[in-house]
């Protein structure tokens, strides 16, 4: 049997490791990166962690508090962690073309061609030429599975001196290791779970392993026998090169302030239908469906509301004024007087891609739909997103999402590159 | 026809599509455009854009404003112009190598000092620059 060769490549504190690239001076630091609308962390360095910054800090508290607020804050700037991920990704395929991309920091790949000139100097000369290349420092785990990849992939991040690659391929070792690896810190076990297998009295990878699978049958699922599988050494979950079409897609944020007026959840609801258009027109995709929901924040003590409702969109299309037409409809139908909004979104259903669109009898498409979005979307990706919008999105905005410390889109925009000094 | 087209399936499709008259004798001559920024970038997923600012570069042709083209993925060899980290600051030198002494200079040396490094200096480069662009109009 040839064994496989997983590696599961993931960046170091991703979103702060993009923002320290072109800011040197904050290597040693404290940095976090804020969620959407500069909430709450998402995303802390080592020296952030050390000050007890956890995800889910507030943002006010890493402020006010006297330790934490040495701390370098960002807003998050997807542009720029989107470009830096997609470079991290094109430098690894150029060391591992066979690739699936997890997440926007953590990358599977296959090593086994590499055997003979050695599977860890290799995955060490593709961390070293990431961390050069890019700047973005990561971690690589090895292992026969992805389950066993994801536990090397912890122990390259904490194992000093390792070189930040650690390798599960040798059996003996790996088994003693695994005997000492808590199960709250694998991929895919959650709270539940561990609660659940806790109280079976398995606290370690090593006793899940050992489980019998009938037995993980009769307690779990099928993931949860895979699992087992996957401790053992053998590969249930296969590497997926190409990424699954999507069934639906949403666009939805939570709001700066709240909104109570019908006008500004119009445009909230319109700006955020316009860009779920976009998206799909990037992808390639049409939607058959949309639906749209408005509802109240949830901590705060007003009364609570929930409201969705969806439409269909004939013919499936991806042009803009279409399914804003719709989500207009839809928000008239959702909407109530007398309530604090905290959060609206549209989620686009039914995706196909665009060749394959359903004949149509009864319904007709929007004149001059294709040119028109394409000039829409080349307009817009040369002067910045909503250069060219449409009337009803609202021109000033008041319900926009905070995000006050964001940092320029170095890598994408001419106009917010780096200033390099010649003193 | 069909048959042509699969035997030359490399020639451009202009070829085909004008049935009458005589055929544009530089059809076969067709190249793409001339395209700079292939020509700047050989390694895109390492390669940077900053803007520069001062005036210590200019012996080099670096000038206030100008786009500097950075390729984080090319070793250092002295003689390059690179983008070091000093003090945590992106900075643009000369990096050079003289007597078995590396050094990170400017190009008016009389306005700003030649800086050594050594083991307790030592230098972090942060990419060497493979390209100046400046519109002119």
């Amino acid at each position: 049997m040839s064994e496989h060769i997983f590696a599961l490549i993931d960046c170091n504190s991703f979103y702060c490791s993009c923002e320290r690239v072109f800011l040197p001076a904050l290597n040693n630091k404290p940095v976090v990166v804020l969620s959407n609308n500069d909430g709450c962390a998402i995303a802390r360095t080592p020296e952030a962690k050390a000050l007890g910054i956890k995800m889910g800090t507030p943002e006010f508290m890493i402020r006010k508090d006297k330790t934490m607020r040495q701390t370098h804050i960002f807003s998050s700037n997807y542009t720029l962690y989107g470009d830096m991920s997609q470079r991290v990704q094109d430098v690894v395929r150029e060391f591992a073309p066979e690739c699936e991309v997890y997440s926007i920091d953590e990358l599977f790949v296959k090593l086994e061609k590499y055997k003979t000139i050695g599977v860890i100097e290799h995955a060490r000369a593709m961390r070293d030429a990431v961390l050069k290349w890019t700047g973005i420092p990561t971690g690589v785990g090895i292992g026969p599975t992805k389950t066993l990849a994801k536990i090397a992939n912890h122990l390259a991040k904490n194992t000093p001196d390792c070189g930040g690659v650690f390798s599960l391929m040798e059996e003996g070792a790996r088994n003693r290791i695994l005997d000492e690896f808590p199960i709250e810190k694998m991929w895919g076990i959650g709270k539940a779970s561990t609660a659940k297998l806790n109280a079976m009295g398995i606290h370690t990878a090593g006793q899940l392993r050992d489980m019998p699978a009938r037995q993980a049958r009769q307690y779990g699922t099928v993931v949860a026998e895979r699992t087992i599988l996957e401790l053992r050494g053998i590969s249930c979950i296969p590497l997926e090169e190409i990424p699954p079409v999507r069934k639906g897609t949403a666009v939805t944020r939570s709001f700066g302030k709240p909104v109570t007026s019908l006008d500004e959840l119009k445009q909230a609801i319109s700006t955020h239908a316009a860009r779920g258009a976009g998206k799909m027109r990037h992808h390639g995709v049409i939607a058959g469906r949309i639906r749209v929901f408005m509802h109240t924040n949830k901590y705060r003590n007003t009364p609570q509301f929930y409201g969705v409702e969806c439409g269909s969109l004939r013919p499936y299309t991806n042009d803009t004024r279409q399914i804003i037409r719709e989500a207009m409809r839809l928000t008239e139908i959702v909407f109530r007087g007398g309530i604090e909004y905290g959060k609206c979104g549209i989620i686009l259903e039914d995706l196909l891609p665009a060749s394959e669109k359903p004949q149509d009898l009864f319904s007709e498409d929007l004149p001059h739909s294709p040119n028109l979005m394409k000039a829409l979307d080349s307009i817009n990706k040369r002067h910045g997103r909503n250069t060219l919008q449409m009337v009803g999105m609202g021109m000033n905005k008041k319900w926009k999402q905070r995000s006050e410390k964001r940092s320029p889109c170095y890598t994408t925009r001419i106009d917010e590159v780096p200033i390099v000094r010649a003193i | 026809m069909l048959r042509l087209i699969e035997n030359h399936q490399t020639l451009a499709l202009h070829s085909f599509v004008v049935p009458c008259g005589f055929p544009s004798p530089a059809d076969d001559h067709l190249e793409d455009n001339i395209d700079l920024v292939s020509h700047l970038v050989s390694r895109p997923s390492a390669t940077f854009v900053m803007q520069a600012s001062g005036d210590s570069m200019e012996g080099a042709g670096i000038f206030t404003g100008d786009y500097v083209v950075i390729d984080k993925s090319v070793e250092t060899k002295p003689g390059h112009i690179v983008v070091a980290v000093l003090n945590g600051e992106m900075t643009l030198k000369r990096f050079e190598k003289r007597e078995g002494q590396y050094l990170l200079t400017s190009t008016n040396p009389r306005k700003y000092k030649p800086i050594e490094l050594n083991e307790d200096n030592p230098p972090e480069i942060w990419g060497v620059v493979v390209g100046v662009v400046r519109k002119c109009v």
